[in-house]
């Protein structure tokens, strides 16, 4: 079996610094992007995902990209893989079967979910259904307390007996959540010894797979990674094993939800924390890029298919949360999905794709999404009997894109089915024409793109208008311009390389690892002697990990995440690194009463300040990447008028203007371009709206810039 | 369906286009504002169960939009409230800056443990709107969060609508009088900070809205939202059938039952609910400001009628309330602590009515109210240990729907979530030992009523509780629907076996545990009729036997 290649790509580019050969390979629900850093020279390939054997198309992948680089196999010296198998097991239920094995008095937890509906007025409304159905789940005596004091004995006869009942059944997984696990894992970890001693199957303990507080989010956890254990560690040890057989012996690491490597061993045991690292990589690539202009606040938005990722990326790093929710069942509606409680590079993704289909709802409101028109049919424009509007009719429609020159001129689309599908499904319902209607559907995709926007840098404490964007991606560079006009930001980049954007991150992934400890404690009791052991214990933990694939300096971050006794969520205190002493705790309440002043407007005059948990984060310290001086001003030239001009609808003007069509290719360092005008080039094209201009810049970068800014 | 007759003609298809899409920025605005309150919020009510809401409105007082996040009883409360604001508040004495703040059951949300506030938005010196936003407390002095008060003199402490801030200075006499009446000051006052925080957040969000759009105030914006769901909600009554409909229902009350009764009338431009022939007074604190009734009525209606209409004021003002004074329409000084037991049973008798002029459309009744408890827990007689006031809520299993099974221990009509039972045990010393689902409390059909739960909470060692009991349901179970089952009644007890009354503040010594099994909802449909993979489902699963 061999896999489909669809594009192939190389150049020299001031991305890559490294002197050594590195290779990222990220396994994507349609395409599986292979990225080959070869001492400093970028290699790239796309090919079809092979569900059936996914590794197949990394072996495909790294077939094409060493013979672009001529280099044999046996020289790669590490492979840093992501992939969306986990999440698309978890979306599909196509997991072992798995037993739970919890708290007596707690057999329901999973099902019973929140007790509430994620949406008010649908009577018919239909809940999830949890991952591992009742009769799978199994409870046990034994109970810890709130302060992690056991108040009843575990019952250890009763799990030799349920060993016996497990291994009868021949279930193929076990996951065990005990209440207050986070607190004190004694009773998980004797459970899984006794349950270990007779099953011959994987098992996952919620303390260490999880240990955070809320039972429902913890459980779901544990759940969700002994269910798509057996099938990940199969996978991952015969990729491994494929690898060496093709000569790649080195070292494979997995890059992790948060954005930082695990090695196959780590993936293998805890595969839940391998969800969204493929999104993860996009985010690393804008931090790269970030990090090379040298730009402190940068929002990356990434458009493909079937969704748009939005990030917020400061000083170089890309936010983090410590819960996200997977498979959302309800048109993408929040609640309706799996909460995950691990470490993740935290950004919003909704249903916002090239392929999302355009709808006319009650009220007579235009609607985009959730629902994708995938890659069969496809958007109408394809010709492939798609008879449903797609924003990517509705950019056709509105002179965005070149009929004949989309995918390098390799699929010929239709601007007839294009604005037939918008008239019959919008426009005829609406009394608008097909150009008001096609105008209509995407200002509602990049709202709805600017809200999620706005309301992520809102629960992060931020403005967004002061952020710079950086755009990759198929379908973003096409809706840039018009986002950063509506959320009020001047400046956006669109790189090269972004439709492998995710996996060229993998390569810039740091070598790195979060330790944490939870242990809430007031502050007015702060001990620094206590809280310097402590943090010498989580230092040497995430040291040691990063010494498994670092040599070099180390670079070390600890953050303590506090609230005010009382509240039920913290927020990050960045502290320095250093032993405290007795007099810090002034300074410590000081910037945790700035960092709340700026999350939400006043500090509170009253309440106890306390401290939750206490992270460290340890890296390795990587030679910056080379600066690059980022060009606002354009001098080399403005790019005249070419005579190849194309009406294309502009938003802020509300009609459509002539436009300057333009190659990407064509266009110099420094050179500048006044929108209205269109930048193309096989994978995409960029839209330069009437109040913007486009900077050519020295890396092939392309600076869209607000006119007058 | 053509919308194009309803649009204002005087809009250009752009402008169309972009109102459209500030209506969404809208309701995103008013979901950050809510997000807001969450994050910041002291009680467990608010911060992990939701039990809140957020909107905006225009100079009048008209709502225009409100955040997904929070509960019917709130939001269609605070809906009328603002406009009490405005009448309060001299438009001369509002300031940039100001916060203003009521618990007033009557001009509020129901009892006084939800506090309301509300921030009026300046753009400049011009008024543009008010941002509101409200949130159930965890204590507010008084007899607490019980059905014993004789008025609502003895329920708590009344802040009348007055300023929490003025210019952005918040009021100390305000913070004294509170630190003196409350049990859990550092809580409340929190969650005082916090609602105003989130209206601060709404009203930043909305300058930035006006500004970018280059609109001077929310007239134009709000104008096309109220007259599009104005045109919206006609056509959907116009499609109803036409008549009057009547609906009786019986529910616990405190000592004597009570008997809830409503008459829909659907005419050709509006919906009628008539509570005429509902119980009297109740000399307990069970009783409903019409506010609150009118809530959750209007919520009923519309489920059924307008589900996917946002809500907004043009959607309430289709649908009208009457009652004489009786239980539903309690007046000052009426006790109304526990409002919501009576208030959260109003939509089955509508939905009741409905069914009979809606025949195989609506679901089988429900457990209805939640099954909230309210524990003062204290050290025993001579033992050391901890106070503390703890919150929970939990609730029963929901009607079978005409299609698909009722849901099991999930909240309806309310919004709230329930607590963790690792964040409630946190804040007392209590331990909750059991809370799982409760088989065999569905109600039998084609469609199976939703299960109940069983939930058994004991002091911590050393420690003894008073609890507040509010259940329903306990003596008059969910009636089925066409050919359903009824679902099991609720119960109260301690493990001893001593039963307990549903209502009113109770003791739990040292030692003991507290039993509550919440009810299951009605089936739907004659159960002969049940899928027989879902007969399989229910067995595998041990979802019909009361001890497996």
């Amino acid at each position: 079996m061999t896999s489909t290649q669809i594009t192939s790509t190389q150049m020299t580019s001031t991305q890559m610094t490294g002197q050594s050969i590195r290779l990222g390979a990220d396994i994507g629900g349609t395409f599986t992007d292979v990225a080959l850093d070869c001492r400093g020279q970028l290699f790239s390939t796309k090919v079809l995902t092979t569900y059936s054997a996914p590794e197949q198309a990394i072996l495909d992948g790294i077939a094409v990209v060493i013979e672009q680089a001529g280099i044999a196999a046996s020289e790669i010296e590490l492979v840093i893989h992501g992939t969306t198998l986990a999440t698309n097991a978890l979306i599909e239920r196509r997991g072992a079967r798995t037993a739970l094995v919890t708290t007596q008095g707690f057999r329901d937890v999973i099902e019973m979910r929140t007790e509430s509906r994620f949406e008010q007025y649908d009577l018919n409304l239909k809940l999830p259904l949890p991952l591992i159905p009742r009769e799978d789940r199994f409870v046990v005596a034994g109970r810890i307390g709130a302060q992690g004091q056991e108040l009843q004995a575990l019952d250890e006869a009763a799990l030799e007996e349920l060993a016996d009942t497990l291994k009868a059944e021949g279930f193929g997984a076990v996951a065990i959540g005990f209440i207050h696990s986070y607190l004190n894992p004694a009773h998980e970890q004797r459970a899984r010894d006794i349950l270990a001693a007779k099953l011959d199957v994987p098992i996952s303990i919620s303390s260490e797979v999880s240990p955070q507080m809320r039972e429902f989010e913890r459980f779901n956890t544990v759940c969700a990674n002994a269910y798509v254990r057996p099938q990940m560690e199969t996978y991952l040890y015969r990729l491994q094993q494929r690898l060496k057989d093709m000569g790649a012996g080195c070292p494979l690491f997995m890059i992790h939800s948060g954005g930082g490597l695990i090695s196959v061993e780590t993936a293998a045991a805890f595969p839940v924390r391998l969800v969204e690292s493929g999104p993860a990589g996009g985010a690393i690539f804008a931090a790269d890029i970030a990090q090379r202009f040298g730009i402190q606040r940068v929002v990356s938005y990434d458009m493909g298919g079937t969704t748009a990722k939005i990030c917020l990326i400061e000083d170089f790093q890309p936010q983090t949360a410590r819960t996200f929710e997977v498979a959302r069942s309800y048109r993408f509606c929040k609640g309706s999905g799996m909460p995950i409680s691990i470490p993740v590079i935290e950004m919003i993704e909704i249903g916002a794709g090239g392929g999302s289909l355009a709808w006319v709802d009650a009220m007579g409101r235009i609607q985009t999404g959730p629902e994708s028109a995938g890659s069969e049919p496809g958007p109408a424009c394809y010709g492939r009997d798609g008879k449903r509007p797609a924003i990517t009719d509705a950019d056709l429609a509105l002179g965005k894109l070149d009929p004949d020159n989309f995918a390098g001129g390799k699929i010929k689309l239709s601007k007839t089915a294009a604005e037939g599908a918008i008239a019959r499904e919008v426009g005829d319902k609406l009394g608008l024409n097909a150009e008001a209607a096609a105008f209509g559907i995407v200002e509602v995709v990049d709202e709805n793109m600017a809200n999620a926007a706005r309301v992520h840098a809102v629960e992060n404490g931020k403005n967004i208008s002061d952020n710079l964007m950086v755009a990759f991606g198929g379908a973003a560079p096409l809706h840039a311009a018009r986002l950063c006009e509506k959320l009020g930001i001047e400046a956006c980049l669109i790189p090269q390389g972004a439709g492998v954007g995710s996996a060229i991150g993998f390569l810039k992934a740091p070598f790195g690892y979060e330790a944490l400890s939870s242990q809430i404690t007031a502050l007015s009791r702060f001990d620094a002697a206590s809280i310097n052991t402590l943090l010498d214990e989580l230092k040497h933990t995430a040291e040691s990990f990063v010494l498994q694939g670092a040599s070099g300096a180390i670079e070390r971050e600890v953050v303590a995440y506090m609230r005010y006794a009382g509240q039920g969520w913290e927020i990050p205190v960045p502290l320095p690194d250093r032993a405290f002493t007795a007099d810090d705790a002034a300074m410590i309440k000081d910037s945790f009463r700035q960092r709340y002043a700026q999350f939400f407007g006043r500090p509170v005059e009253g309440p106890e300040i306390e401290f939750v948990t206490w992270s460290v984060k340890a890296q390795d310290q990587r030679p910056a990447p080379e600066a690059v001086t980022l060009d606002w001003r354009g001098q080399g030239g403005q790019v005249g008028a070419l005579g190849n001009l194309r009406a294309v609808f502009d938003a802020a003007k509300g009609a459509p203007q002539d436009s300057q069509i333009v190659e990407r290719n064509q266009l110099s360092a420094g050179q500048r371009l006044s929108g209205p005008a269109v930048i193309v080039e096989d994978e995409t094209s960029t839209i330069v709206t009437t109040p913007f201009d486009a900077i050519m810049q020295a890396d092939g970068s392309i600076l869209l810039l607000r006119k007058g800014a | 369906m053509s919308h194009a007759a309803s649009h204002p003609s005087n809009l250009s298809q752009v402008e169309e286009i972009r109102m459209q899409v500030m209506w969404n920025r809208l309701i995103s605005v008013v979901e950050e504002q809510a997000m807001t309150l969450l994050r910041t919020a002291f009680s467990t009510s608010v911060r992990e169960a939701g039990d809140l809401s957020a909107g905006v409105y225009d100079p009048q007082g008209r709502m225009l939009a409100q955040a997904v996040t929070g509960t019917p009883g709130h939001v269609n409360t605070m809906a009328e409230a603002v406009r009490n604001f405005i009448a309060e508040i001299p438009r001369e004495d509002m300031f940039p800056g100001d916060t203003y703040v009521t618990n007033d059951p009557w001009l509020g949300t129901g009892h006084l443990h939800d506090i309301t506030m509300v921030t009026p938005s300046f753009k400049g010196n011009e008024l543009v709107g008010f941002f509101a936003c409200t949130a159930h407390v965890v204590d507010v002095g008084g007899r607490g969060f019980g059905a014993d008060g004789k008025s609502v003199y003895e329920e708590g402490i009344q802040l009348p609508i007055m300023k929490f801030a003025e210019r952005g200075q918040v009021n100390p006499t305000l913070l004294k009088l509170l630190r003196a009446n409350i049990r859990e000051p550092n809580q409340v006052i929190g969650d005082f900070y916090s609602l105003a925080a989130c209206n601060d957040v709404g009203h930043r969000r909305l300058i930035d809205m006006l500004d970018e759009i280059g609109l001077p105030d929310l007239e134009a914006l709000g104008d096309f939202i109220l007259t599009r769901t104005h045109a919206a909600m006609m056509e959907r009554i116009a499609a109803l059938p036409k008549g009057s409909w009547s609906n009786e229902m019986l529910t616990d009350g405190y000592d004597d039952p009570i008997l809830l009764a409503a008459k829909v009338t659907i005419e050709d431009t509006r919906v009628l609910v008539d509570f005429d022939g509902c119980a009297p007074v109740s000399r307990w604190g069970i009783n409903c400001p019409l506010i609150y009734t009118k809530a959750y009525a209007c919520y009923a209606i519309k489920c059924v009628v307008a589900p996917d209409i946002p809500n907004n004021s043009a959607s309430l003002a289709a649908i009208d309330i009457a009652s004489p004074v009786n239980i539903v329409n309690a007046q000052r000084p009426s006790p109304v602590s526990l409002r919501h037991v009576i208030g959260h049973m109003v939509p089955d008798v509508v939905l009741g009515a409905l069914a009979q002029a809606l025949p195989g459309q609506i679901q089988a009744e429900g457990a209805g109210a939640l099954w909230n408890i309210h524990i003062s827990a204290r050290p025993a007689a001579g033992q050391e240990g901890r106070r503390a006031e703890v919150l929970m809520f939990n609730s029963g299993g929901g009607g079978a729907r005409p299609s698909v099974d009722g849901l099991s221990a999930t909240a309806f009509p309310s919004g709230v979530h329930t607590m963790p039972i690792e964040a409630t045990e946190h804040t007392g010393p209590i331990v909750i030992w059991r809370k799982e689902l409760r088989p065999g409390s569905g109600g039998d059909g084609q469609y199976r009523g939703g299960l109940g739960q069983v939930i058994e909470i004991a002091p911590m060692e050393g420690h003894e509780f008073e609890f507040s009991a509010m259940f329903d349901r306990v003596n008059t179970p969910p009636r089925g629907r066409d050919g359903g089952q009824d679902g099991a009644a609720g119960s109260v007890m301690l493990d001893d076996g001593t039963r307990l009354r549903p209502k009113g503040w109770q003791f739990v010594p040292a030692g003991r545990r507290l039993i509550l099994k919440a009810p299951g909802g009605g089936g739907f449909g004659d159960p002969a009729a049940r899928d027989a993979e879902a007969q399989a489902g229910d067995q595998r699963g041990g979802y019909l036997d009361e001890d497996a």
